[in-house]
């Protein structure tokens, strides 16, 4: 498994009439329907073991009024959780903090992360100095470099003001001004996800087809957009679908950097904090799938709009 | 080479460099605040490098028990959840990838849910359960929800690069008499290595980056991992700025993830220009 040659594996050993007649063919079919079921079993059963009861306990939970700390006031109240959250200004705050994030990181990254990709792809010197410096950012813990780019900030550690003339301005005294720090340490985090998948998926535009391409006269932006790009698309799909849902839960930037004070409470840092720091379960609880059920709608926007079905796969290409 | 192909050359080596600085500059700053003195910290403030370099802060850090056991927990965790998770992923992509089942369509829509979920909402379901289990602030307390949401991550991304392997090469040794199981062993996993460890990467640094279940999950020593324990430092006294202890902890945790860089790194260079999707 840990082969890093490349050369083709030798024919698998015959084992009988080569040409194999129908009812080979069903006992082939049934052999390759036990494969698939004992090969997804394993990844089926831990996630149904560790996800199926909290989530199942998470909307249970959200139709009581439970305080961990008043165990004997928990009593079934409906939807009203619902109704209290969704009316409450901090949720709609959070959304639109949450939502700000997310564009801003999201667009720039995909952008510089495809920039990024192109260069380890066509760059002839120094390419593996560049790849590794592209992974030090994705590898470096979310926490410390939302300590550095918050040190690098700060009145009483940073140099940023010092350097751009800005005297004594406190850059997470402001909504706007916090939210632009949170999200360009968001950005130097992730961009390398991006950057790396997008690497992985160019590596597989075939130079043939490039090259003839060139041969018909189309210039770099038309072989980028109608030959590099389209068949690429699987990779943009993954990096971006997973990219977006990852930004829409940001927590460790905006908690390291702010603690959600001035506006910049995410909508994952209002689920923490009604849960674990308030324990308060119930509307805690509806936080939660309020949350959970928004993403779902981003992802439904997102197949249905990429027309992208990770299980369509044999005969379609 | 042509004039002009030195020049486009050139080009790239120019973005290269302006790559490199984009990656370094914050580590730069890292490593000037880590050798500050914490005393003169503020009133040195707005100079980017230290006036005078001091060791201080790394006595401070490691000599304090919090960091040192959670880097050994942060090691322990990440790796042994990332070599349960990748195999097990790796088994699934396939399947999804390749063959025609009943339930794929559910492993899917499993292995999205999870992946959406935010797990801010499993944390006090979570903290329950694992206290019932007994597995509350312990190693395998942590590494079973790391890897299971690890899992939808390494499925997907392995996936995508299965979906992208020349296929005919499995149904050659497939109508050479092959099984399935056969053609996979022998055919598809020397072409999926490079996928499988870019995943292992990714699948990696999501386990070393985790903050939020380490910090609700654990408690003491036992098991808290280096994000958490970042979180919880305040330096060497309350007197005192935490802001270059922190920077110096952070100094070594990182110098771990650049050396690991460095060893996969070559791997994925490795895999991915060795040509051999290319058929």
């Amino acid at each position: 498994m840990s082969a890093t040659t490349s050369e083709p594996a030798p024919p698998a050993p015959v084992d009988g009439d080569p040409a194999p007649a129908p009812p080979r063919a069903s006992q082939r079919r049934r052999h390759e329907r036990t494969l698939g079921l004992r090969l997804s079993a394993p990844a089926f059963f831990v996630m149904v073991l560790v996800t199926a009861y909290p989530i199942g306990y998470a909307v249970v939970l959200s139709l009581y009024q439970y305080r961990l700390t008043d165990p004997e006031g928990r009593r079934f109240i409906g939807l009203s959780n619902y109704a209290t959250v969704l009316t409450d200004p901090i949720w709609w705050s959070a959304v639109l903090t949450t939502a700000i994030i997310t564009l801003a990181s999201v667009a720039i990254e995909l952008v510089l992360g495809f920039g990024f990709a192109w260069v380890m792809f066509r760059i002839l010197r120094g390419r593996s100095i560049i790849r590794t410096a592209i992974l030090v950012p994705y590898g470096i813990i979310t926490v410390v470099s939302a300590f550095i780019w918050r040190y690098a900030f700060q009145l009483d550690s940073g140099f940023v003001n010092q350097w751009f003339g800005l005297d004594g301005f406190n850059w997470f005294g402001e909504r706007w001004s916090s939210l632009v720090v949170i999200t360009l340490s968001e950005i130097w985090k992730t961009t390398p996800f991006i950057s790396l998948l997008l690497l992985a998926g160019l590596v597989q535009v075939s130079d043939e087809m490039l090259e003839a391409a060139r041969v018909d006269g189309a210039n770099g932006w038309q072989r980028l957009w109608k030959v590099v790009i389209p068949n690429m698309k699987a990779a943009i799909m993954v990096a971006v679908l997973f990219r977006t849902l990852d930004a829409w839960r940001i927590f460790d930037n905006p908690f390291i950097m702010t603690s959600g004070a001035n506006g910049t409470e995410t909508l994952s840092i209002l689920t923490y904090r009604q849960n674990v720091t308030l324990v308060n379960l119930g509307a805690g609880s509806a936080v939660s799938v309020l949350l959970f059920a928004s993403v779902v709608l981003i992802a439904v926007i997102f197949v249905k709009g990429f027309r992208t079905d990770l299980s369509q796969v044999r005969g379609d290409s | 080479m042509s004039g002009v192909g030195n020049r486009t050359s050139n080009w790239w080596t120019v973005w290269g460099v302006v790559i490199l600085a984009w990656a370094m500059f914050p580590l730069l700053w890292m490593v000037s605040l880590a050798f500050k003195s914490p005393a003169t910290l503020r009133s040195s403030a707005g100079s980017f490098f230290p006036s005078d370099w001091t060791w201080e802060n790394f006595r401070t850090v490691f000599s304090d028990e919090l960091f040192t056991s959670a880097l050994r927990n942060s090691f322990g965790i990440s790796i042994l959840a990332t070599l349960i998770s990748v195999v097990i992923a790796m088994f699934a992509a396939y399947a999804i990838a390749r063959l025609d089942f009943p339930g794929k369509k559910l492993l899917l829509s499993m292995a999205l849910a999870i992946a959406m979920f935010p797990q801010a909402a499993l944390v006090g379901p979570l903290f329950n359960m694992w206290r019932g289990l007994g597995i509350y602030d312990t190693w395998i307390g942590l590494i079973i929800p790391y890897l299971t949401f690890a899992l939808p991550l390494s499925i997907w991304t392995m996936s995508a690069f299965f979906r992208q392997i020349p296929w005919e090469m499995e149904q050659a040794a497939q109508v050479d008499g092959a099984t399935p199981w056969q053609a996979f062993r022998r055919v598809i996993i020397p072409l999926a290595a490079p996928g499988v460890f870019t995943t292992a990467i990714l699948t990696f640094f999501f386990c070393w980056n985790e903050f939020l279940l380490a910090a609700s999950l654990t408690s003491t020593n036992r098991a808290r991992t280096v994000p958490a324990a970042l979180s919880f430092f305040t330096g060497a006294s309350q007197f005192e700025s935490p802001v270059t202890a922190v920077m110096a902890a952070s100094v070594v945790v990182t110098i771990p993830v650049v050396i690991l860089v460095l060893v996969f790194q070559r791997k994925i260079v490795a895999g991915l220009t060795s040509g051999s999707v290319k058929g």
